[in-house]
């Protein structure tokens, strides 16, 4: 009825297998050149709308997604690329979304800050912050009902905590032990105010304990790190010890939202920063392993460009809504 | 066929839909408890220890279960949150408005919301908190479907097609059409029992019901103004004046067709709404009419509505606050006249 598998879900693949490694990789390449076309796309002006960028937070999105199996979802917000693309978007119904196609993944009803994708275990992207945190307790509620094995991952930032919704949600989640990893990328600023103004612990995993549920925090940009937590808490939903809070540390490499500059993220703090892109970090440990040469490297960052090129020429061409549209996907 | 009031009636259609289908389940704050209360209004009375599961007690965290109700919705459950009292629902309308409403037409039409919101509403001697007409809040808002229960047969038969629509729908019941008798009996209850018959039936969701016929002036209302507005019309046949009693009952969408017969017949509208004048759904009815079937009145629209107070505490002045059967008849013989 959700899209749930009868059977237990198959095995997830080896972490430390080398294709899975090399498919990690691929997906933070893919959501970085991706925004930054996207951004690009923007300030050209060929793109409607807003957009608010993941760069630098690549690691969160893939290491999490790559936890989860096909039938389990995940809750997103304005900030959704990543965890899009990391669920199995593609990026041509995200392209398509973002130039307001009706080929797009909603249609060109939703647009950046609304994208999903229900065939695929993302519901539209949700932004008013924290509104996505009861959704999901209320999902995994409905898991728990079904007797399904599903857990849904749902993502939110660091200013999510200071809302209601968040006490509310991972609250009845917690008393219920219901199987949602909660997942907090802490960038260390809700839009440009940084956490230590509006959180006298900024510890935002200690959290859990108040709640009586497990907290973890983890490197936000080291994706193995990121998605061994991950495994883990969404093993624990799995087996009714439910719910988990990961609190993943990250770092926005790009403005809020349009054309923000960034001018309140102090310069030796952005450069501590980008000295751990994950991207960076997760390259040199696969090429220390001697999974993979610069030449590979290369390669893949060339195919993934040329796939967004196609992409965009596709998306600038793709069918626009026509007014008949306007009033069509009210009411089921 | 058996003779109930609306909560008894509720509590049945919300039994039968349980049974009938297993994704139906009820949300809400003192629902379930055993020794308690089945909700405020006895509603639930009875029903966790049928549905075992199946009746969730939430903690006092409004917009926490409304937001878990959209999310269990969108996977397939048909949740039915009860909010304590309507005033309530300011907490929970982020989730309302903005998730539950807004899901189908943000996701391009691939998302379901098939989830109940109950909230019961009316000044009943509890102040300015516990009391406030919210439909209004509601009914502007695209993408939900707004209802008003004001017998106990459109009650179980409105809450079972609500259940079984695939959208969001918000069930408006009046704290003193409950019932007039029994331990939670409100000082001030008004009799709204029906005969309900034995057999399964559902109420549609877009229909108005034409309560008494007239011919010299439509009045319409709902809720507890729907009885007050019968109770007008009684004095005023009396008196010769013939007025056609209209419960809109459904309050998003409007049933223009049924309101527009009417309006063609009388040219006259008398329009009662409890909660205050200004940025009412009589407000918005009144508009629709005039763009509508303007040409057929023959003398403007005439409001009956609360004062734009807060609902007081005092009974001579809630009382004061509050349309009742003598103004709303007073409209009727002012209306009638011109």
């Amino acid at each position: 009825m959700n899209g749930a598998s009868a059977a237990n879900p198959p095995a997830l693949p080896d972490p430390q297998d080398r294709d899975f490694l090399l498919g990690l990789y691929g997906t933070m390449v893919l959501i970085r050149e991706f925004e930054e076309r996207v951004k690009f796309l923007f300030l050209e002006g060929t793109m409607p709308g807003t957009i608010h960028q993941c760069q630098g937070q690549e690691a969160t999105a893939t290491g999490v997604c790559a936890a989860l199996h096909a039938d389990d979802w995940i809750t997103s917000t304005f900030r959704g690329h990543g965890h899009a693309l990391a669920k199995g978007l593609t990026v041509q119904e995200m392209l398509d979304e973002l130039f307001g196609a009706t080929t797009g993944c909603c249609k060109g009803k939703g647009g950046s800050m609304h994208m999903g994708n229900m065939a695929k275990g993302m519901v539209p992207g949700i932004a008013i912050v924290a509104g996505g945190i009861p959704l999901a307790a209320g999902m995994a509620l409905a898991f728990k009902m079904q007797r399904t094995q599903q857990v849904v991952a749902c993502f939110f930032g660091d200013g999510a905590v200071a809302e209601g919704a968040f006490h509310e949600g991972v609250n009845m989640a917690a008393i219920w032990q219901l199987p949602v990893v909660f997942v907090c990328e802490n960038n260390l600023y809700g839009a440009s105010t940084r956490i230590d103004k509006v959180m006298k612990n900024p510890r935002i995993s200690d959290r859990a304990a108040a709640y009586g549920f497990q907290g973890e925090t983890v490197d936000g940009n080291d994706v193995l790190a990121v998605h061994a937590a991950a495994r883990r808490a969404a093993e624990a939903c799995r087996t009714g010890q439910g719910p988990v809070l990961l609190e993943l540390l990250t770092y926005r490499r790009t403005g809020h939202s349009r054309r923000d500059a960034c001018h309140y993220q102090a310069k030796d703090e952005r450069e501590a920063w980008f000295s751990r892109d994950p991207i960076t970090r997760f390259a040199t440990q696969l090429l220390a392993r001697g999974d993979i040469t610069p030449a590979d490297l290369d390669a893949i960052k060339a195919r993934i460009d040329s796939q967004i090129t196609q992409g965009v020429e596709l998306a600038k061409q793709a069918p626009q809504p026509t007014l008949a549209d306007l009033t069509t996907d009210v009411f089921a | 066929m058996k003779r109930q009031g609306i909560a008894e009636a509720l509590r049945d259609g919300i039994a039968e839909e349980m049974t009938r289908d297993e994704r139906v389940f009820c949300i809400g704050e003192d629902i379930g408890v055993p020794g308690g209360w089945g909700g405020a209004f006895t509603v639930t009375l009875g029903l966790a220890e049928k549905f075992p599961g199946r009746i969730i007690d939430t903690p006092i965290a409004e917009l926490g279960f409304t937001g878990m109700a959209v999310g269990a919705a969108m996977m397939g459950m048909r949740p039915i949150a009860d909010m304590q009292y309507g005033d309530f629902l300011f907490l929970a309308s982020d989730q309302l408005i903005n998730n539950a409403a807004k899901m189908r037409y943000m996701s391009g039409g691939t998302v379901k919301v098939p989830m109940v919101m109950r909230a019961p509403i009316g000044a009943t001697g509890r102040g300015s908190q516990h009391a406030q007409s919210m439909e209004r809040y509601f009914t502007g808002v695209p993408g939900l479907k707004v209802v008003a229960v004001s017998t106990a047969y459109d009650a179980k038969g409105m809450l079972k097609a609500a259940v079984r629509d695939d959208n969001p729908v918000m069930i408006f019941e009046h704290k003193l059409l409950y019932g007039s008798k029994g331990a939670r009996a409100e000082p001030g209850a008004v009799d709204a029992t029906s005969e309900i018959p034995d057999g399964d039936y559902t109420v549609p969701l877009d229909r108005a019901a034409v309560r008494r016929p007239g011919t010299d002036v439509t009045v319409l209302g709902w809720l507890l103004m729907a009885h007050f507005a019968a109770a007008a019309a009684g004095t005023l046949a009396a008196e010769g004046i013939s007025a056609e009693v209209i419960d809109v009952r459904s309050l998003s969408p409007i049933d223009y067709e049924t309101i527009g017969e009417s309006v063609r017949k009388t040219g006259r509208v008398v329009i009662v709404e409890e909660g205050p004048k200004t940025g009412g759904v009589s407000a918005e009815i009144c508009a629709g009419i005039m763009e509508r079937f303007g040409d057929h009145l023959q003398a403007p629209v005439v409001r009956v509505a609360s004062a734009d107070v807060p609902v007081p505490f005092t009974p001579i002045l809630e009382n004061a606050y509050r349309p009742d059967a003598a103004r709303i008849a007073q409209a009727c013989r002012d209306l009638a006249g011109r």
